[in-house]
């Protein structure tokens, strides 16, 4: 059994708490393990950059020390975690004066990042090391003909980190085929949702979900999937401000890519966190999950 | 002799592991602005705001709001053809607008992000409900009423945490944020 550290995030606490339980259903059923870190702290989300870097780098350094005594590789489910985490990583092991500092700091709760600890995040486990040929294998419930939206958002892809496409990843579409649904082609899949301007800028940020919104349903989507709590947030819980807002009539659910990997592999909808949602499940994607 | 920085050049330093002036390479084609999904909501373009940081506008850059409107999408910065990181661009304008506290009037993002980093040292974990109050009251009648109306559905679904979550080691992590930052700047 493949083993990882796992970073929920504050998110996945509560907010995102169905996030966090189908990740850990899944992968379960997949043969991975998610061991989640002790005493893990927030990754600083972008806020922390705005006030201070060598600040928001200590806080990441700190989760990433904590699991290198794992020996373990961490993985983050969110893409904002997963993006500070990455490039902490990357950015101690190339500047050994800041992980100096940082180290310095790190002392005073008995921890040390040696820059040993890769980053992944959820959703290359699924992609990489589950693999979709095992997806495929284990799936019974196929989700066929759904049709479902493929939502990258922006920080699991960008910035760049080595030479991998950041225009047109096809990854997420080959797990939603391996479990039998069909990936919605449709042009803003790779567009921001706002981050955290639906509450600084909110009407900029309400205007970018609308066309989010917008660009999923004209390509005829049944349900938008998700690799990050914050595109969820803004694009589901806020629909019916964007509706408000608008005039339009919105109505498209939003779930976690990894809801729809338990639903394929036949996991109860209850245990997926199924329930917590503000719009309602299309009747098309529920008669899937229970055929 | 004392020498007088440029704007320019101040903001360079800004850049983690910048080398020389990387906005003195743009070339000005406008990929940043074409890009970016909020240019629209911004005073400036982000292509406008780096031209006018080259010409050393300090005053009419750190008044605009462009880099308080910056989500961090880095949709620009994959596709800059000069590789300038313009959200680290954006994320160096915002501390030095706070550090200065210069910034346009009215913008939620600077007291959020400051509430936001307070909750984290003393916690050490993230809880929405404690940050409402930095933002909620800049909302109009409307958009709180809504806010309001929607956080009550989440905590019905479950959705919003009733407590505060912490870190076990709490001390221990204030201590070590202590040793990069004084404490009494953050509390």
């Amino acid at each position: 059994m493949k083993e990882f550290a796992y970073f929920p995030g504050c998110s996945l606490e509560k907010m995102a708490s169905s996030y966090h339980m189908s990740a850990l259903e899944t992968t379960k059923k997949l043969g991975v393990a998610l061991k989640e870190l002790e005493d893990w702290n927030c990754c600083g989300a972008t806020t922390y950059f705005y006030i201070d870097e060598l600040l928001a780098y200590t806080l990441s350094a700190r989760n990433l020390a904590i699991a290198e005594k794992t020996g373990l590789d961490v993985v983050a489910p969110c893409s904002a975690c997963y993006k500070n985490m990455y490039f902490t990583a990357a950015h101690l092991k190339k500047d050994a004066d800041l992980a100096e500092h940082i180290n310095f700091a790190l002392e005073e709760d008995n921890l040390r990042f040696e820059g040993k600890v890769g980053v992944k995040h959820l959703i290359e486990v699924f992609a990489e090391d589950i693999g979709a040929e095992e997806l495929k294998s284990k799936t019974v419930k196929p989700l066929e003909g759904v049709r479902v939206a493929p939502y990258y958002g922006c920080q699991i892809v960008r910035p760049q980190k080595e030479n991998e496409a950041v225009e047109q990843p096809q990854f997420f579409e080959e797990i939603l085929s391996a479990i039998g649904a069909t990936p919605v082609n449709y042009p803003l899949k790779m567009r921001c949702c706002g981050g955290s301007l639906i509450i600084s800028s909110r009407t900029a940020a309400l205007g970018m979900v609308r066309n989010l919104l917008q660009s999923a349903v004209d390509a005829q989507t049944t349900v938008i999937a998700t690799a990050c709590p914050m595109c969820q947030v803004n694009l589901e819980v806020y629909q019916q401000q964007v509706n408000q807002e608008f005039g339009t009539n919105f109505s498209v659910p939003v779930l976690y890519f990894t809801q729809l990997i338990g639903l394929a592999l036949g996991v109860p909808q209850k245990k997926l966190g199924i329930g917590k949602e503000f719009v309602d499940f299309a009747p098309s994607l529920l008669q899937a999950a229970q055929g | 002799m004392t020498e007088t920085l440029t704007f320019s050049q101040e903001i360079s330093n800004l850049l983690y592991a910048a080398e020389g002036e990387p906005l003195k390479t743009c070339i000005q084609c406008g990929t940043c602005s074409g890009t970016c999904p909020v240019a629209g909501y911004m005073d400036h373009t982000p292509r406008l705001l780096i031209s006018m940081i080259n010409r050393g506008m300090k005053d009419e850059a750190l008044e605009s709001n462009t880099f308080w409107y910056c989500a961090s999408c880095y949709h620009c910065t994959v596709r800059c053809p000069q590789d300038i990181n313009i959200t680290e661009l954006m994320y160096a304008l915002k501390r030095y607008s706070i550090w200065k506290r210069r910034h346009k009037e009215g913008l939620i993002g600077p007291t959020f992000s400051e509430s936001f980093v307070k909750m984290i040292v003393r916690t050490g974990r993230s809880y929405e409900p404690i940050l409402a109050p930095s933002y909620i009251f800049s909302f109009g009648m409307r958009d709180m009423l809504l806010e309001v109306q929607g956080a009550t559905e989440l905590l019905l679904k479950g959705r919003l945490p009733v407590l505060p979550s912490r870190i076990k080691r709490l001390d221990k992590f204030k201590k070590a944020l202590g040793r990069i930052i004084p404490m009494g700047g953050l509390e």
